[in-house]
């Protein structure tokens, strides 16, 4: 992708060409950016170096490791072959299973990487443009289950002509997480609530506001007791793209053209350089004439619809109904994207992609080798942890340019035996 | 490798005790300081190229050079901020290698940076103390000791500063106090002042000027950084100026401004500017009984009334802090709290949003540029059009046309020489007069029925002040009324047809562009215009003690001459023997 030129690097390593002086915004906005905007380079290595040190921690707790390794002199492949079992497991849970009987067979792991990644590209994307104008919107998940309320009761409610239906559902899930994304913007703009204390409390108020309205007769299913919505309308659900053996749906492809369009927003459109300029310095924003309260109620609007298209990717796309569990954990893994993909549009849909290999991967890597799925968990909290901290990653892969210390250090023993 | 000649004063006979003699090591110690061919690179940029520099002890050395031209890069290379790439420090003769700050502290060096390294949030005492904390029994922090160190030093150099007052409360000019009190009590022996002047009003400059020769008499060597030709002149035994990192050539502080800035700049630069008289035709900005008031009540602006015809241009003179700001972010919208009126073209301004005044023909350049005229992590590009984006040519409907953004920022580059590797890097790596171009550029680029500027000129270089004053007047020629706040008056007199002072928010008065400095100083200190041209008159040489207001006194430095320093720096005022500061009153 022509991303990366497209993009101003905003908050790279500081350029040499002055003393490192401190920045006028503070270190938590620092911390923030550098996270948000680091290089895509540092991002590559995260995973790389997440993964490596996956694969030790699974090797050291797997016993048929530890027994291979008992005679690893003797047959070194049986070490090495035990070592990579699970990665292997996990490719071919995630995107190609050679010992699949036919093509379909082969590709559905593909089929369901990308499946399970649509909702996560829509969030991530929710929280990537806020990040952008400054905001930590730690409430994809509230927004999600808001444009799922919204998007399954049209959906299940109403019955629509072909086209029309799915067309009003997905108009209801943009309304529902915008709703609940501008409400924060505005408490923001007029108040100067703390976007991240809000965004959390909202998500319980979306979470507890689901499992209660899921009791009731207006949303619970009809001879149910569990807190399961009715199927939505076959009118108003996502069409099957790879016929109905995939659960892969055109969901999907809705998440490349909003993707094309966030980036649009972002680079291209006068609201996205308000955007930019509110989140890297709104007192220059202001005297240029921004409205920066407009632009965080906005911004805080669009994130939240993007967020809820996360939730009409779950309710008409994959699940085909609304439940409690409809959220999962994608509004958080949202986050973890977001950060991945450097807050950049088609940063997030990669990294999107790839949490959605970990997640689709991780159940076939626990149903053949029984390594246990949370070390997905574990890989995704690696690389967040590594994104965060780019020196590090850079020293443990030789990046950091280190001149010989020796000349150095014989001199200042000179100096100090000198005075 | 440059050619240099030997310093004027330092290695001969000059105001410095001869290098022979050994360092006195009885009550203050002394130490002698040498670079010899530092250079420092980062990547292919050589921001020290073979630098030489011997620092005497007891003497005020000037570091004299434009913005980027690498005196704070060495500067943090003697202080073990940086590694240098070639080259070595002496300390008494002795080569050293400094691997962090803590390294040249302990070698006696200290250093004041320009943005001050304290914690807002906690008093003097444990600033100072923070970093090398004395402990009591079982741990305890025991700032006794740092407090009373702190009131020796205090009182030994009058600095008027209290251990236990939170350092966010203080004023700049104090919070610069504890900063060298920090110094002072890690011994210091050499002090390094980057740029110490530039977030002082005129009053604390004055009084950091006699702190440095109070230092200085009782036997500290200070490094000054600067590149204000007038304050070098005034403090310095020697002045080393320094080009594109390379030493240029050392001056006495005699030495000519004219002849200093050429140094600097590497061209002969003319330091006055010969503008024709001002063509005021219809007055089409009137402000009026315009009033801000703080939301403690407290009038930071008070019944201010002024017109400005196309054509001229009026400076408005004052003290930092006497509410310049807080008028020109009335006149932009930027004030919810300002009540009066503001008419450009006979349509009202003020209650109207930002967006709206810009569009009605107003260009401003506020007066922190990092702070409210660019943002930093954008590209050069994308700030020349900060204000202009959702405009034709740069916007059709919601989306922008980087192919004509691309096109402005090559037009702008070319036209106001800013100097940028490409248009696309962030605005943050140039150089702060390149940055100031960037925003005078932006607010020129637009047909304009006002304009305003705040400070339009601080912390440029020599060279770029006198294109953006051109640029400025040629504003002004075009027709446009311009009003121009600053608190040089240097500037104020290049540029004023009238001068309005502003004092404690109210206006002093308006007066004619060329008002001798003494009766302006008087009317910056509040006296209204006739009484401040009555005490002119009958006192002349009082202006500088008024602008300086209270408290500015003349100092006697020990080595029996009276110095005085122009507080605004104004015009080439020599130290006079027997103007001693007469205040007025």
């Amino acid at each position: 992708m022509t991303e990366a030129q497209q993009v101003p690097e905003t908050a790279q390593a500081p350029l040499p060409t002055g003393p490192a002086l401190p920045t006028p915004e503070g270190r938590g906005q620092t911390l923030l950016r550098r996270i948000a905007t680091g290089t895509p380079m540092v991002s590559l290595l995260s995973v790389v170096l997440a993964i490596v040190i996956g694969g030790i921690l699974m090797a050291v707790t797997n016993p048929k490791v530890a027994t291979a390794m008992g005679y690893f002199l003797a047959r070194p492949s049986d070490a090495i072959t035990e070592i990579f079992r699970p990665y292997a497991a996990l490719v071919q849970g995630s995107i190609y299973n050679w010992q699949g009987a036919d093509l379909a067979a082969q590709l559905y792991p593909l089929a369901e990487t990308l499946t399970v990644s649509t909702p996560l590209i829509f969030a991530g994307l929710g929280v990537a443009l806020a990040f952008r104008a400054g905001l930590f919107n730690i409430g994809a998940q509230g927004q999600l289950i808001f444009g799922a309320l919204f998007g399954a009761y049209v959906g299940f409610t109403w019955h629509l002509p072909i086209g029309l239906h799915l067309l009003v559902v997905i108009l209801a899930g943009i309304v529902g997480g915008g709703i609940w994304g501008g409400i924060v913007g505005f408490l923001k703009a007029r108040t100067g609530a703390h976007e991240v204390i809000v965004t959390i409390m909202f998500n319980y108020v979306a979470s507890f506001l689901l499992l209660f309205l899921l009791t009731t007769p207006a949303f619970q299913r009809k001879g149910s007791t569990n807190p399961i919505s009715p199927f939505l309308d076959q009118n108003a659900l996502f069409p099957e793209l790879l016929g109905p053996q995939f659960r892969l749906h055109a969901g999907f492809i809705l998440a490349i053209l909003v993707t094309w369009g966030v980036w649009w927003i972002v680079n291209r459109s006068t609201v996205g350089f308000e955007f930019r300029a509110v989140g890297a310095n709104p007192n220059a924003a202001r005297t240029a004439g921004v409205n920066v309260g407009r632009a965080t109620v906005l911004v805080m609007a669009l994130a939240g619809a993007l967020a809820g298209l996360s939730g009409i990717a779950q309710v008409s796309g994959t699940e085909k109904y609304l439940s409690a569990g409809v959220a999962a954990s994608i509004g958080f893994d949202a986050i973890t994207v977001a950060l991945l993909g450097r807050s950049t549009p088609w940063g997030t849909f990669f990294a999107g992609l790839l949490f959605g290999a970990f997640r689709a991967g991780g159940v076939a890597m626990q149903a053949v080798t029984q390594t246990p799925i949370d070390i997905v968990l574990v890989i995704q909290s690696l690389i967040v942890l590594f994104i965060a901290a780019p020196p590090l990653v850079r020293a443990v892969f030789g990046l950091n340019p280190r001149k010989p210390k020796s000349k150095a250090t014989k001199r200042s023993a000179q100096s100090g035996a000198a005075a | 490798m440059p050619t240099r000649r030997p310093p004027a004063g330092a290695d001969g006979a000059g105001l410095a005790p001869s290098p022979d003699q050994p360092s006195y090591r009885d009550r203050i110690l002394t130490v002698k300081l040498e670079l010899r061919g530092i250079t420092k690179r980062f990547g292919s940029l050589v921001a020290n190229d073979h630098i030489d520099l011997v620092v005497e002890d007891s003497q005020v050395h000037c570091l004299l050079g434009e913005n980027g031209a690498g005196k704070s890069t060495l500067m943090n290379v003697l202080y073990g901020l940086y590694e240098p790439s070639a080259g070595e420090i002496l300390v008494d003769d002795k080569p050293v290698v400094f691997r962090g700050p803590s390294d040249a502290m302990a070698a006696g060096i200290g250093m004041v940076h320009q943005h001050f390294m304290l914690v807002p949030v906690f008093t003097v005492a444990e600033n100072v103390a923070l970093g090398a904390e004395s402990t009591k029994a079982a741990g305890f922090l025991d700032l006794d000791t740092t407090r009373a160190r702190i009131r020796e030093i205090s009182k030994r150099y009058g600095f008027d500063v209290d251990p236990d007052a939170l350092v966010e409360d203080l004023p700049v000019g104090v919070q610069q106090r504890v900063e060298i009190i920090k110094a002072l009590v890690r011994n210091a022996k050499v002090l390094i002042l980057d740029e110490p002047t530039a977030v002082l009003t005129p009053q604390e400059t004055d009084e950091l000027l006699d702190i440095i020769a109070e230092l200085k008499a009782s036997g500290t060597s200070i490094i000054f950084i600067s590149h204000k030709l007038r304050e070098v002149k005034a403090v310095a035994d020697v002045i080393t100026v320094i080009r594109r990192g390379k030493v240029v050539g050392d001056a006495p502080p005699s030495a000519a401004p004219a002849e200093l800035a050429s140094m600097m700049v590497g061209r002969p630069v003319s330091l006055s500017l010969d503008k024709a008289a001002a063509q005021p035709r219809e007055t089409t900005f009137s402000v009026r009984e315009l009033t801000v008031a703080a939301p403690s009540g407290q009038k930071l602006v008070d019944g201010v009334t002024f017109d400005i015809a196309q054509g001229e241009i009026l400076a408005v003179a004052g003290v930092q802090g006497n509410g310049q700001t807080e008028l020109t972010e009335a006149v932009l919208g930027l004030h919810r709290h300002a009540t009066g009126s503001v008419t450009l073209d006979g349509k009202e301004l003020l209650g109207r949003p930002v967006k709206e005044v810009l569009g009605a023909g107003v260009g401003f350049v506020p007066e922190d540029r990092t702070h409210d005229g660019l943002v930093g992590a954008f590209t050069v590009a994308e700030n020349l059009v900060l204000d202009l984006y959702d405009r034709a040519p740069f916007a059709r409907g919601l989306g922008m046309r980087p192919a004509r953004v691309a096109a402005q920022a090559a037009e702008k580059i070319a036209e106001f020489d800013i100097r940028t590797p490409s248009a696309d890097v962030p605005a943050s790596t140039l150089s702060g007069g390149n940055q100031q171009k960037v925003v005078m550029a932006r607010e020129l680029s637009r047909p304009l029925r006002l304009f305003i500027a705040s400070q339009p000129t601080r912390g440029v270089d020599v060279g770029s002040i006198e294109f953006l004053h051109r640029r400025i007047i040629a504003e002004r020629d075009h027709g446009t009324p311009v009003m121009i706040v600053s608190t040089e008056l240097d500037e104020i007199m290049e540029l004023a047809d009238r001068i309005a002072v502003l004092y404690r928010g109210r206006l002093m008065g308006i007066v004619p562009g060329g008002t001798p400095r003494d009766t302006l100083g008087l009317m910056m200190a509040g006296m209204t215009a006739e009484e401040a041209a009555v005490h002119a008159g009958a006192a002349p040489g009082a202006a500088d003690a008024a602008a300086a207001g209270p408290g500015a006194v003349a100092e006697n430095t020990d080595d029996g001459g009276t110095r005085r320093v122009a507080s605004s720096f104004g015009a080439d005022v020599e130290p006079q023997d027997g103007s001693t500061g007469e205040n007025h009153d």
